[in-house]
């Protein structure tokens, strides 16, 4: 079947892990950011950073779009200071729809990267200092392996998220083929021609298999991380 | 050697104080449970915040919030055994025992310190599968091969069946005998501490 891909399919494909994995550039390290400040942070409007991280959860993707596109647009505040100072234009491109995909998945990433910091001991990251270890080395030598299996979590979620990203991105990114037009964009293009249901299955199919593999490499290298841990 | 100590910590309904200037090598705080000994050796490392806190040994200052002088945790170098061990789950026992290895200047090489603790062969065994025993030696070789300047135990005997406490006196008097190391120790039980220290402090 994948060597049978149409240039369709296998457009579709590539721009769909372009733009995943793209968003998860952001997501990532923001996410360890925001999330570390939530599970330790103690500071005055910690609610309403929370509220914001956690807001495309709850409001309708196409909204988010929207507001996406009024910020980021090419005459939006942040949009046109881009494209003045850069020459850089978010709306209707790829990237676009990276951001899209990143603002989305966000609070996925940032969840379980917050529960996995929250359930570290401090105590041994105490530990870790009085054996010597200056607060930088503490966070990379004790904080972040043991919050390992929760950055992969944060990574799967944020990923699986962002791959499967449609309203948000088709309203602020539209559906430009090669550009644009992601796996999910492109399943709901091809039900919009007479008999194009054919192309949205075999779409579909490549979908959940991407997916699949995405679950199997996020359960491997869990397994990975933990050895010995939990071992009797 | 003379060892000279103080601390002052005082949170909302909880005040500990204690001073002592000696020059016995081996100190222990007795106590009853909640009398505030663990808080002591805290304040002394560095984990909590304290109104005043000074530690001296050999005339070298660790730490005199007096005169300034209140370097992080990580820069007093005070080998911290503490009580309920922490162990790093996701290391084995070598890269335990050498976690310290790489931030001080002449560390003990890890060979050495599994030897004083009579683990040779457990360097690739992880934390989970050693006996409360073994951990606890794990603990003390941990702490050692940091070099530090001084030894905190925070109740070295304490939740060990008597066998096993039996089993562990013998390292914990190597430990005295063989470092040189001034050590500050913990207990709440006088039995315990009766045949190591050399001078008892009672704290509360």
């Amino acid at each position: 079947m994948f060597a049978s891909l149409s240039a369709f399919e296998s457009e579709a494909l590539r721009l769909s892990l372009l733009v995943s994995l793209a968003s998860l550039t952001l997501t990532v390290p923001a996410g360890m950011a925001v999330g570390y400040l939530l599970a330790r942070g103690r500071f005055p409007g910690k609610w309403m950073l929370e509220a914001v991280v956690n807001l495309p959860l709850v409001l309708p993707p196409v909204v988010t779009g929207l507001v996406l596109l009024l910020v980021f647009g090419v005459n939006g505040p942040v949009g046109s200071v881009l494209r003045d100072t850069f020459g850089l234009t978010l709306a209707f491109s790829w990237m676009g729809a990276a951001l899209a995909a990143a603002v989305m998945a966000f609070p996925l990433v940032v969840r379980p990267i917050r529960l996995a910091i929250e359930s570290i001991d401090q105590g041994l990251e105490q530990a870790a200092s009085t054996l010597g270890a200056p607060p930088w080395s503490v966070f990379a030598h004790i904080t972040l392996p043991l919050a390992l299996p929760g950055l992969i979590a944060g990574v799967l979620l944020g990923f699986a998220r962002a791959f499967g990203e449609f309203g948000a991105t088709v309203t602020f990114a539209g559906s430009i083929p090669g550009e644009t037009q992601t796996l999910p964009v492109a399943i709901y293009t091809s039900l919009q021609r007479a008999q194009g249901e054919p192309a949205a299955v075999r779409l579909a199919i490549l979908s959940i298999v991407v997916s699949i593999l995405a679950l199997v490499a996020s359960e491997w290298l869990n397994r990975h991380v933990t050895r010995g841990r939990s071992a009797g | 050697m003379t060892i000279e100590f103080k601390l002052r910590v005082s949170r909302n309904d909880f005040e500990v104080e204690v001073a002592c200037a000696t020059d016995a090598r081996v100190i222990a705080l007795e106590g009853a449970s909640g009398a505030g000994k663990t808080t002591i050796l805290q304040g002394l490392a560095g984990l909590i915040p304290v109104a005043e806190a000074r530690l001296v040994i050999d005339g070298r200052v660790v730490v005199d919030t007096a005169a300034g002088v209140s370097p992080p945790a990580h820069q007093r170098g005070i080998g911290f055994v503490f009580q309920d061990l922490r162990l790093f789950p996701h290391l084995t026992v070598a890269a335990n025992i050498g976690f310290g290895a790489r931030f001080v200047k002449s560390p003990i090489s890890v060979d050495a310190a599994l030897d004083l603790v009579d683990l040779n062969g457990f360097g690739t065994r992880w934390p989970r599968s050693l006996s409360g025993g073994e951990a606890r030696r794990v603990a003390i070789a941990r702490a050692l091969c940091a070099n530090p300047r001084i030894l905190f135990l925070d109740e070295p005997l304490t939740g060990l069946d008597p066998a096993r406490r039996d089993a562990l006196t013998p390292y914990l008097r190597r430990l005295r005998d063989e470092t040189h190391l001034p050590i500050l120790l913990v207990s709440h039980d006088p039995r315990d501490m009766a045949d190591l220290a050399d001078v008892r402090i009672e704290v509360g």
